[in-house]
């Protein structure tokens, strides 16, 4: 769910190691960042939407990843994935490191960019 | 009658109608808003009961002193943001009670599977209104309880109906639902045994599930 650099990069990665993907997007323009050879499905529509994510075949799916800019979207449409349809892997972006902290400690599988970043800059920066 | 401490999120027309109905009735209102002129149009009409930022940020909440709120309220247009501060203010400020305002009616169901206490949306209490007026229609919801699945449902048998002729204990319904009432022309509602035979015209009232009203449904109407 959510197609910018991130979600087209990861999608084009999945779907030339062989794996069946389908990409959300809002806006379609946004599906520009699929490289040509992506044999996968992209669709347009709001993955906070419950029947959207049935005609995505959600029920199906193996892992769901919430990517869009939106900590609470993801957070929400991550949430439908793991506990309406329990999509056996769930893993979702939250910036805002606060926000982070309370989703992982109920138990939903998240990664803040702000963090992982921040991080890595002051690690190199410090060897200095 | 006790005053609470209410927290909304949101001061769009629902926030701004709600924190006067609540400041006259006694209570403890903050708004929580995130555009600057808003805030001030409300501080303006209301008096100081309006704070700047976004409702779902821990920072903001901590300082709206959301620890000891009694109930927080999402309603902005965006049932993202609502659901989130809702699930910030019950697990990290363990607010008793969150509210949220639903724009898409199938979040309702969803929002309850995911811890919400109550959620409100226009758009099925605009159906179920429709549904009370129109006589024909079969299955009409009455109540939903807050905090649970459960809801109180109204059931029409009509001439047609599978249910005509067998008594409750035969129609083998599901397990979370009891029919509470039947409501029959001329005679006073009675509480039902399960020997009770249903009859075409009978009215039920019914105690069930958000899951199994359709089963309930197919059931008694088919």
């Amino acid at each position: 769910m959510g197609c910018g650099r991130v979600g087209g990069k990861l999608a084009a990665m999945f779907d030339a190691a062989g794996h069946k993907v389908t990409v959300l997007d809002l806006d379609a323009y946004s599906f520009r960042r699929l490289p040509p050879t992506f044999s996968g499905t992209a669709l347009i529509g709001n993955g906070t939407d419950e029947e959207m994510l049935r005609k995505a075949g959600i029920e199906d799916a193996s892992a769901f990843i919430a990517l869009t800019q939106g900590d609470n979207r993801n957070v929400m449409a991550a949430q439908i994935a793991k506990h309406i349809f329990k999509v056996p892997r769930v893993i979702c972006r939250i910036y805002d490191p606060l926000r982070k902290d309370i989703y992982e400690q109920l138990g939903l599988e998240s990664i803040s960019p702000t963090e992982v970043f921040a991080d890595i800059l002051f690690n190199r920066l410090e060897k200095i | 009658m006790k005053s609470l401490y209410i927290v909304i999120v949101g001061g769009g027309n629902i926030g701004y109608y709600l924190s006067k109905a609540l400041l006259n009735q006694g209570h403890e209102v903050l708004i929580i808003e995130r555009d600057v002129r808003k805030c001030e149009r409300l501080e303006d009409e209301l008096g100081s009961c309006c704070m700047r930022g976004d409702g779902c940020e821990t920072v903001v909440l901590n300082e709206a002193g959301l620890s000891r709120a009694d109930v927080l309220i999402a309603t902005t247009s965006q049932d993202e943001d609502n659901l989130v501060s809702c699930q910030v203010a019950k697990h990290r400020f363990k607010v008793p009670r969150t509210i949220a305002l639903v724009n898409n009616p199938s979040n309702d169901v969803i929002f309850r599977k995911l811890g919400i206490d109550a959620t409100i949306s226009v758009t099925n209490t605009i159906l179920e209104h429709v549904e009370q007026e129109i006589p024909a229609h079969p299955l009409i919801h009455l109540l939903t309880m807050s905090g649970h699945m459960e809801e109180v449902v109204e059931l029409l048998i009509t001439k047609e109906s599978p249910a005509v002729g067998k008594s409750i204990g035969q129609m083998k319904l599901p397990q979370d639902t009891t029919i509470a009432l039947i409501m029959r022309e001329g005679e006073r509602p009675k509480i039902p045994s399960p020997d009770a035979v249903f009859k075409e015209n009978d009215r039920i009232i019914a105690l069930t599930t958000l899951d199994s009203e359709k089963i309930l449904e197919k059931i008694l109407l088919s």
